[in-house]
């Protein structure tokens, strides 16, 4: 797994309402969701925003609530990944059953700046900074979430495996 | 080495004698609910595996509460979905409005959780169980399809914090005041992944309802699931009610806890969580002077029958300020009832406020109290986000119902004992 994308900044404790407002939530429909994603952090994001771009966040990324409608909307809104120092349980886990890849790294937040590009390099474990010329350590994903998206998320992997 | 009581509930349900945190296992789940935002997801996802019954009708919950009464119509779609589903499968827990209540008083209420269980519910807020002693933690629609399914989940073991209040709790100082202060000491990912595990002579004699607002809000902290081990209290609540027997369980004396925090709570005043976080928060002496545009007394922390019982108390023979209004949603049809019966509403009616059948609604910026943007809402909820109530320019302050009442009535944040 590979990404390669423009850097959007957010910082510590993004809840999930920040990412999508509950008078939202009316429909589960991506594209729907999708226009309205981080509207409470940054009514601008989704005019800014381009396929492949990646989302930087300081720690406890999509604490709150247990909507699926948030990885939903950023997925919907066509970011590649998110990387954060921290997530929140309920959005980490959500993100692996619905396949939207996320990767924890202290160091990426601390230096890396709005607009660089970076790429994050799942299999080998490091982000690298395209427009800096650094790179990092990203953790590793736990073998079972590595399944799980192997398998195509949750759904896919309960079919696959039986439960 | 012993276990909490965290580790053994997951331990029985896994089918093996031990567990350690970190170790990923698969358990049975008790029940598994959702709701109207996150059943429909559930359900699309239940029916796009191809799966024709749910594992069991009796140990799914469906309950359409946070944009019931259908706010409008998309919500009203998103409702029939629930219905036509509940419908086609036979769910014996699903409840129609003019039944339903928020989620979690309902269940407990119902006796559809019960001590010993382990529970997912598509909703961050489905911890408030663990004050029966039962293994409950939030998950998302994905994690609900799965489980509606296979009957099973998975879960990483979390580690257990244990926070031991001690001392004597003052007047006006409830469960709320408690988690509050906990979340303000140790912020909102104070607890990540972790158990939250409430002990100690304060918790020995809290009553159920303040129990069930405390463990209601260890998501609050980060936290996976809050817990507290059976006791009389519990039975007494507990007998009579469940409809499946209640199993007991509580932590070894050798259990391992990762942190063990120490709380005196002889000289606690009421808290207020300023916006825009939980962990925000202050004694409501120090609050300032901080005009307030509403007042609601409500949701799964605290619209329970002692809340409206404290709220009352304090609003009684008085009424709320000019401009200010005071919405009060009791969070089952049984609690309103009660409320009713016990003149409750007359005390409500006369201070100048709006009661509401039972529903989330304002308390996720839903329905039935919507803020403007540059309004400030003090309310008994547990989330102070940004946009949370409403306008994204509006505010939300969290305190307890006592605080409530006592805001209403001033028209600014004040302590109950400047009202009472
Ligand atoms: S009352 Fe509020 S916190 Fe509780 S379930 Fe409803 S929306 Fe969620």
């Amino acid at each position: 797994m590979k990404f390669t994308g423009k850097v959007w900044k957010f910082g510590a404790d993004i809840d999930t309402d920040a990412i999508i407002p509950a008078r939202y939530l009316n429909t589960s429909d991506p594209e729907e969701l999708a226009k309205h994603c981080m509207e409470d952090a940054d009514p601008e994001f989704v005019n800014k925003v381009s396929p492949g771009d990646i989302i930087l966040a300081d720690k406890n990324f999509g604490c709150g609530s247990s909507r699926e409608h948030a990885p939903i909307s950023i997925k919907g809104a066509k970011v590649s990944c998110v990387v954060a120092k921290s997530f929140a349980r309920i959005f980490y886990r959500n993100s692996f059953n619905m396949g939207l890849p996320i990767f924890e790294s202290e160091e990426a937040y601390d230096k890396c700046d709005e607009g660089d590009v970076i790429e994050v390099d799942a299999d080998n474990g490091v982000i690298r900074n395209i427009t800096k010329g650094i790179e990092f350590n990203v953790a590793p994903i736990p073998p079972f979430m590595q399944q799980l998206i192997e398998d195509g998320g949750l759904m896919a992997h309960i079919e696959k495996r039986g439960k | 080495m012993g276990m909490t009581i965290s580790e053994k509930i997951l331990a029985k349900h896994a089918g093996v004698e031990g567990v350690e945190p970190g170790e990923i296992i698969s358990v049975k789940v008790d029940i598994a609910l959702g709701n109207d935002i996150t059943a429909p997801i559930a359900i699309k996802e239940f029916k796009r595996a191809g799966a024709k019954k749910v594992f069991d009708k009796g140990r799914v919950a469906l309950v359409p509460d946070h944009f019931a009464p259908n706010k409008d119509i998309a919500s009203a779609e998103q409702c029939k979905i629930l219905r036509d589903f509940a419908k086609e499968q036979d769910i014996e827990n699903y409840f129609e409005t003019g039944e339903m209540g928020v989620e979690h008083a309902l269940l407990p209420e119902q006796g559809i959780v019960t001590p010993g269980d382990v529970i997912i519910g598509a909703d961050s807020h489905t911890c408030t169980y663990g004050a029966l002693g039962a293994f409950s933690t939030g998950v998302g629609s994905t994690d609900l399809a799965a489980a509606m399914v296979t009957g099973e989940t998975w879960f990483k073991v979390p580690e257990s914090m244990k926070f031991v209040y001690t001392g004597k709790l003052p007047k006006w100082v409830d469960g709320k005041d408690l988690i509050l202060y906990t979340i303000g000491k140790i912020g909102v990912d104070g607890a990540l992944y972790r158990s939250m595990e409430f002990t100690g002579p304060v918790i020995d004699s809290l009553p159920m309802d303040d129990r069930f607002t405390m463990a209601n809000m260890a998501i609050e902290a980060g936290g996976k699931n809050g817990i507290i081990a059976p006791d009389a209290i519990t039975k007494a609540y507990v007998e009579g009610r469940m409809k499946r027997p209640p199993v007991y369980y509580a932590s070894d004396a050798d259990a391992v806890y990762s942190d063990v925090i120490e709380i005196d709570c002889s000289k606690l005043s009421p808290q207020v969580a300023f916006p825009h976080l939980p962990s925000n928060t202050r004694a409501v002496e120090e609050a300032g002077n901080v005009a307030i545009d509403q007042v609601v007394i409500g949701s799964c922390t605290n619209g329970r029958i002692s809340d409206l019982r404290k709220a009352a108390a304090v609003l009684k023979g008085k009424k709320v300020a000019k401009y200010l209004r005071l919405i009060v949603i009791p969070a089952t049809q049984q609690i309103y009832r009660q409320a009713m019966e016990e003149g409750l509403f007359d005390i409500f009616l006369d201070a100048g406020a709006a009661i509401s059948t039972p529903t989330c609604g304002p308390c996720l910026g839903g329905h039935t109290g919507i803020l403007a943007a540059g309004e400030r809402s003090l309310a008994t909820t547990n989330r102070n986000f940004v946009g949370r109530m409403g306008s994204p320019d509006s505010e939300v302050y969290l305190a307890s119902p006592a605080v409530a009442a006592a805001t209403a009535v001033k028209g600014v944040i004040a302590s109950p004992e400047e009202v009472a």
